[in-house]
């Protein structure tokens, strides 16, 4: 299997304690991650790049600056989990999963083909580093809250992140599994949210609006730290922020844009789900260079 | 006939009994512990047990989550409020994404009684075992209902037992196995065989000994394992039988007659019928009045025999 650069190595040298990435680096791993969403989108015809793009810092700086984790053994029983509760955005865990060793880059071309390991949302079975199954949304929270439960149980010191999106937060269930985790007091539990404003039929204040989002979620017992969710130093502070937090989860709101690192989708609810032409997909990579 | 014995009750203190030899055992319930009698679980066992409030869906991540970390969840509530609540859950967070969650629920069917028709259910199984890749057992008395639980606590993977709100009398002698996957032949016949689940066993049972005396030779098959089906054992009664009647208390569509049924008809067509609920919904009575009412009796499958028996018949006049 084909490793690929800077990303095993940094992995491997989290796991054993050494010292992360600059933020430096990881904004060259998050613009060739963004390269990754594109054409893998691009050549599949279908997909979600928007929810992708606008989540490529949340998710390179969990996989690239905080989790203790080992690509070469994805069920390693301390890992620190990520759990991609919006699976419509497989193609940026994949990338970044990719990216940090766990199944070779060039495999990513096989996005959505039949007979892939790459699912259109993700698939735990299939897929080596891919926590759970998701693609319904909602669902995530609760997984992350029974995980986040069996490291208490089992005096183990792993943390979970979950990454949800704030259309997502429509679902109901995501307020079950919110009360749970602060009536269950997991503070080894954090929760991202991609607060890019747009979900399916517009922006969220139109088709649901979620205000006051931050007291919602003060008000259901957890604590809440606003960033700009695609600027990596200050989601790296946030979640080791988390860290000391104790007796309650913490939710990361991430203030995002949609479509983010490629002009023409930026803020466009129209590439949700729609992957960009080959035309597109050139202009794209250019623009990301 | 025997004295009667609560499942929940016999779910309740296994839970406690495997719980003391294995500390993964956990337990989840959502408001409904002194019903699923995970009660005593939570008693001796605080810090292993997860009350979720009045949030099934919730409670369905949660226990994947538990799972995906190698604790062995057991997840309880009403039945109706599981496959039919959750359908979605379960499909995703533990069917599809493959965790050792094992969900026992209690009241199945309509002898929970008078609760009436949102408490009672009737479509759980025809959901449940329409999901690949779970497990489904419904187990005949207390005795089974033991027996199933430790089993599936044993077995890797995600499984769905089902347990009924009224004591049932015993079926089974202490000393009975349950294998999972094996059907149970109570009784041999070679005129004809019921093949039948949960509350509906002992039904069938007493049905086989009154056809006796009109000189009919009736097996019983409990089918108490419905997935993975035991399709050799169906396969051997429709052989030596000829004709095969079901019983549940479940609709008739999409439950253990369809199923039966989809085997018979690859591998050995016979003439069947079926004891089950018709495309309905019942009412609030008392559990007796009600498995009269809805067709669910001694009498009922009686009845189907004899058809089945007819039709069996004309078949081998023609
Ligand atoms: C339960 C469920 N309902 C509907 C969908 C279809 N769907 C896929 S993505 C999406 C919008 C999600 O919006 P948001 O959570 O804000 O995601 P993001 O903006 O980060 O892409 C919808 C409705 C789904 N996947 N699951
Ligand atoms: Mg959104």
């Amino acid at each position: 299997m084909p490793e690929s650069g800077e990303g095993l190595k940094a992995n491997l040298n989290i796991a054993s304690g050494a010292k992360p990435l600059s933020v430096k680096d990881m904004e060259a791993i998050a613009r060739k991650i963004r390269c990754h969403i594109i054409a893998m989108t691009g050549k599949a015809g279908s997909g979600h790049p928007g929810g992708s793009l606008s989540a490529v810092e949340i998710v390179t700086a969990l996989y690239f600056g905080l989790l203790r984790h080992n690509p070469k053994d994805p069920h390693w029983p301390d890992r620190d989990r990520f759990i991609l509760s919006k699976g419509h955005a497989a193609p940026l865990l994949y990338a970044a999963l990719a990216e940090c060793g766990y199944f070779p880059v060039e495999e990513l071309s096989t996005l959505r083909q039949i007979n892939s390991r790459l699912q259109g949302h993700t698939d735990r079975i299939l897929t080596p580093g891919v926590e759970v199954s998701t693609g319904s949304l909602g669902q995530g929270l609760s997984f992350a809250v029974g995980v986040a439960l069996a490291g208490r149980l089992n005096l183990q010191a792993y943390r979970v992140y979950v990454l949800l999106g704030d259309g997502e937060c429509d679902e109901g269930q995501v307020w079950e599994a919110a009360m749970a985790a602060s009536h269950f007091k997991v503070d080894n539990l954090v929760a991202i949210v991609d607060n890019n404003g747009l979900q399916i039929d517009g922006w969220n204040r139109d088709v649901m609006n979620l205000e006051p989002f931050n007291k919602k979620w003060q008000a259901f017992g957890w604590q809440v730290i606003d960033v700009d969710g695609n600027n990596l130093s200050e989601l790296i502070s946030a979640f080791n922020q988390a860290k000391s937090v104790k007796g309650q989860p913490t939710v990361v709101i991430a203030h995002t844009i949609k479509g983010k690192g490629v002009s023409f989708m930026e803020n466009k609810v129209d590439f949700h789900g729609t992957a960009p032409t080959p035309a597109e997909v050139e202009i794209a990579l250019k623009g990301l260079e | 006939m025997s004295p009667e014995v609560s499942l929940r009750e016999a779910y309740g203190h296994a839970l406690v009994e495997m719980g003391k030899e294995n500390p993964d055992i956990v337990v989840l319930d959502a408001d409904l512990s002194k019903s699923t009698m995970t009660q005593y679980f939570a008693k001796e066992f605080p810090g292993r047990f997860f009350d979720c409030g009045i949030a099934e869906q919730n409670m369905m991540g949660i226990a994947a989550g538990l799972a995906a970390s190698g604790k062995i969840p057991f997840a309880s509530s009403f039945a109706v409020f599981v496959p039919g609540r959750c359908f979605d859950q379960i499909r995703m967070s533990i069917a599809y994404s493959r965790f050792n969650v094992k969900l026992v629920v209690t009241h199945g069917g309509i002898s929970v009684g008078e609760d009436g028709v949102s408490n009672q259910s009737v479509e759980d199984l025809s959901l449940i075992c329409s999901l690949p890749g779970l497990t489904v057992i419904v187990p005949a008395d207390a005795i089974e209902a033991v027996q199933a639980v430790k089993a599936v606590a044993a077995y890797e993977g995600p499984c769905y037992v089902r347990l009924c709100r009224p004591k049932l009398p015993l079926v089974n002698d202490n000393d009975y196995h349950f294998n999972l996957g094996r059907a149970v032949t109570m009784r041999q016949g070679k005129d004809v065989t019921i093949i039948a689940i949960g509350t509906m066993v002992v039904a069938a049972l007493e049905a086989a000994n009154g056809l006796q005396q009109e000189g009919i030779d009736c097996g019983v098959l409990n089918m108490s394992t419905l997935k993975p089906l035991d399709e050799a054992a169906i396969i051997q009664v429709a052989t030596s039988c000829g004709a095969i009647v079901t019983a549940e208390e479940h609709l008739e569509h999409g439950g253990l007659g369809s199923i039966v049924a989809q085997v018979v008809a690859r591998h050995r067509p016979v003439p069947m019928e079926f004891v089950a609920i018709k495309d309905t919904y019942a009412e609030s009575g008392k559990a007796g009045e009600l498995l009269q009412k809805y067709g669910l009796t001694a009498k009922d499958i009686k009845q189907a025999v004899h058809t089945v028996l007819k039709r069996k018949l004309s078949a081998s006049a023609t």
